[in-house]
């Protein structure tokens, strides 16, 4: 890993630049030029270690989320997955070592939408999920640091009250 | 994305700082995939932990090095026993079984029950996609 790549993504997980040109600001932090870090990013991307250049929302902020757990015939799992993977409301779906072997994360708009999604992968694929919702929150997400270096903290943000039912249409940079 | 919202870009910028600094916005930037990075060893560590003591060790989960998440969430028994999840990133599977003796240790939790469960296949991995109501949104947000 270069030195340019290491430092693009161990320091921009959180705090991207908020201005008209953030590759430029990046670019000048990191002592480099704005094509070389839009190559560089769009490489990234292609290889896959970077998902995307964008937001992470704090839990139950929005909509009603919860992590779902299913337990799968081996020679089951890829179809239920499938079925699973297919609905927008699922953005992780992982196969874990354990009788319950198929864990997913889904997040909709409100509680009743997430339990009719949940009850019908349930009717569909013939198989139990079982829902386990966030109930607390113990680390702040800061990201993740790719060296041997000691994690950074920053102090909480203290929660304001925000209208939860108020959601707002986001794009993602993908 | 100004253009693809009808927004100004200053309007854009401004919801996305005040979406940040009220904490809706956990974290703004890139966004890294660990299998891609070499970090392959990616396990889910459950606790049975007695109710009156999981936000202590919900916190000391939390202040560990290499715990990248910690979340309490409900038992479903008897299926289901374990009410404390955190997340673990290793390179390897015997770093990260290591590394769980050493937090068994270090925190006293030789008696409390626990399991890991390693992820095998990635089936889907992406960003949330939230799913919006089109009246009530923006101006609670921006107020």
């Amino acid at each position: 890993m270069s030195s340019l790549e290491q430092r693009l993504l161990n320091n921009y997980q959180r705090n991207f630049p908020l201005v008209p040109e953030p590759y430029e600001q990046l670019a000048s932090e990191l002592g480099s030029d704005s094509q070389t870090v839009r190559d560089l990013l769009a490489e990234l991307l292609m290889r896959g270690k970077v998902s995307r250049v964008g937001p992470v929302f704090k839990p139950r902020m929005l909509g009603s989320s919860t992590l779902a757990a299913m337990s799968v015939p081996q020679e089951m799992l890829t179809e239920v997955a499938t079925l699973v993977n297919g609905y927008p409301e699922v953005n992780h779906n992982y196969e874990r070592e354990h009788r319950l072997n198929l864990w997913f994360v889904a997040v909709a708009a409100d509680q009743e939408k997430l339990e009719q999604v949940l009850s019908d992968i349930e009717s569909r694929s013939g198989y139990e999920v079982m829902s386990l919702p966030l109930l607390k929150e113990y680390h702040i997400d800061l990201g993740f640091r790719m060296d041997a270096g000691d994690k950074q903290r920053l102090p909480a943000v203290r929660n304001r009250i925000i209208p939860t039912a108020a959601l707002i249409r986001l794009c993602t940079v993908h | 994305m100004g253009e693809q919202l009808g927004l100004s870009e200053e309007t854009v910028i401004e919801t996305l700082s005040q979406m940040q600094s009220a904490g809706i916005i956990r974290r703004l930037g890139v966004i890294v995939r660990h299998h891609e990075l070499g970090y392959r060893a990616n396990a889910m560590l459950v606790w049975d932990v007695p109710d009156d003591q999981v936000d202590t060790l919900g916190q000391q989960l939390s202040a560990e090095q290499k715990v990248t998440l910690c979340y309490q969430r409900p038992r479903i028994k008897p299926r289901w026993p374990y009410n404390l999840f955190s997340m673990i990133h290793g390179k390897s599977r015997d770093e990260v079984m290591a590394y769980v003796d050493d937090l068994v240790d270090k925190l006293a939790l030789k008696d409390t029950p626990y399991e890991v469960l390693f992820s095998l296949q990635r089936f889907k991995q992406c960003g949330a996609k939230y799913i919006v109501q089109e009246n009530a949104h923006q101006q609670a947000v921006l107020r």
